[in-house]
């Protein structure tokens, strides 16, 4: 009988409840089976789990991020025009300093994807990787300053980790419950080493086959146009470079096609937020630096 | 006359403008304390990952500093947590794990998980995220190139 309970209790805890996690160690305890340290140390990993992705720390978002961009660099292959990739850090880097979240753990970095495919990823922590499709969609610097504005917009509003489904972090709970019980070693790191292949496989997917919800990229817009007046790029730009986009990208298209909304929504919800919009006037000096980096892409 | 004394105390506390400092944790790779509350300002100091400073309240996304070795400057807010940041040493090695414990994997999603997953997954392209990660733009650098595209900002300013 007491088997049975410890059973349910395990299959009920594996399903985030807190209260069920507190009975089964409770019996735990009773059985002999966990000693009162052991019992208490499931208890607080249960409800830390239950907090879900608020809670992962800035380094464990940082290595997801890793993990995320390398599978998706994997697909896409870097353009190496070392050049080009520095016009885009710097442009990038500065945009971020004054997002607000100026600082990650491994802070902010860019790269440019070698297709032409109309297409932008930011992994967790800050791993922004925009496709030469997109960039050729930017008239100037600061419609191009607004594409990576929203990708530091996904970073900075963590909508990467949103994607980790709830079920790895109960995963996560019973690693750390069957950890506390017994000792397994190695076995350990495997099974962390599943959960964060299952929080990469989350993510990646979200970004690149499924995309994001339309709020979350409304989300990412608005903290775009907020980061752009801070340092003094025209919002307009974000509506310029839809505009193309918006011309040159077929309907369902692979990419931004496929996991954005239409960019003509972007555009009213865009013009809505800004109220007034001031023409694109962009200084020789901003235009020139621009066209010669477009010109490589 | 409890109550007297008691605003006559609060009353000399805020004439001297007695502000609690208040223990934070660096919660990025290589927390920089600067000289000016600017990524300008001039780095007097390096802190590790969940080192831990004597904190004054945030003044526009910048925190007043004192660090354990006594050092005085100013820290990016986004660089700080209220949460205590632990370094334990476990099967993954050193990691941070949040007070409230653990979080997901108080032992996992480090280096060392990093490591397993390389090996069964030998063809993800980690060279070109190493890559990535050392591409460090100096503030100097994008302070000049914001004067030369003469990008300025309307209100306010960049931080």
């Amino acid at each position: 009988m007491k088997v049975q309970l410890c059973i349910v209790g395990l299959a009920l805890g594996l399903a985030g409840c807190t209260t069920v996690t507190k009975i089964g160690t409770t019996i735990g305890q009773a059985t002999g089976t966990l000693t009162a340290q052991q019992a208490d140390s499931i208890n607080r990993s249960a409800e830390a789990v239950e907090k879900t992705f608020k809670d992962i720390t800035p380094e464990q978002e940082y290595y997801i991020g890793r993990s995320v961009a390398a599978t998706i660099l994997t697909s896409y292959k870097p353009y190496e025009n070392e050049a080009a990739t520095h016009y885009l850090n710097v442009l990038g880097q500065t945009l971020a300093l004054a997002s607000s979240k100026p600082e990650t753990y491994g802070g902010y970095h860019f790269i440019i994807m070698d297709t032409s495919e109309i297409n932008a990823f930011s992994a967790p922590g800050g791993f922004v990787m925009v496709s030469r499709g997109l960039i050729r969609c930017c008239r100037t610097e600061d419609a191009l300053a607004a594409v990576l504005a929203h990708e530091v917009g996904h970073v900075e509003n963590q909508h990467g980790l949103k994607a980790i489904k709830g079920s790895r972090l109960t995963g996560a709970l019973t690693i750390l419950a069957l950890e506390a019980g017994k000792s397994l070693g190695g076995q350990n790191l495997a099974d962390v080493t599943k959960a964060f292949e299952g929080s990469i496989s989350d993510v990646t997917s979200s970004l690149v086959n499924k995309g994001y919800s339309r709020d979350l990229e409304y989300q990412a817009d608005a903290s775009a146009l907020k980061t752009l007046k801070r340092v003094g790029y025209n919002p307009a730009g974000l509506l310029d470079m839809l505009g193309q986009m918006k011309q040159r990208m077929p309907p369902g298209s692979a990419g931004f096609g496929k996991t954005h909304p239409d960019p003509q929504l972007r555009i009213e919800k865009a013009t809505n937020a800004l109220g007034t919009v001031t023409p694109l006037a962009e200084p020789a000096a901003r235009q020139a630096r621009f066209v010669h980096f477009l010109r490589a892409i | 006359m409890h109550k007297h004394l008691l605003w006559a105390v609060v009353g000399a506390l805020s004439l001297v403008g007695v502000t609690l400092a208040e223990r934070m944790n660096v919660q990025v790779q290589e927390g920089q304390v600067r000289a000016t509350p600017s990524f300008l300002g001039t780095v007097v100091a390096k802190l590790a990952y969940g080192a831990s400073v004597e904190a004054q309240p945030d003044q526009n996304g910048w925190t007043q500093v004192q660090t354990a070795a006594g050092q005085q400057g100013w820290m990016s807010t986004a660089s700080l947590t209220m949460k205590k940041i632990t370094m334990t040493a476990g099967a993954g090695g050193a990691s941070g794990a949040s007070s409230d414990e653990l979080a997901l994997a108080g032992k996992g999603f480090n280096s060392d998980v990093e490591k397993e997953f390389k090996k069964q997954n030998p063809n993800v392209n980690f060279a070109t995220v190493d890559r990535m990660t050392k591409i460090k733009i100096a503030p100097q650098e994008m302070q000049t190139f914001l004067a030369d595209g003469s990008v300025k900002p309307s209100t306010g300013g960049a931080k």
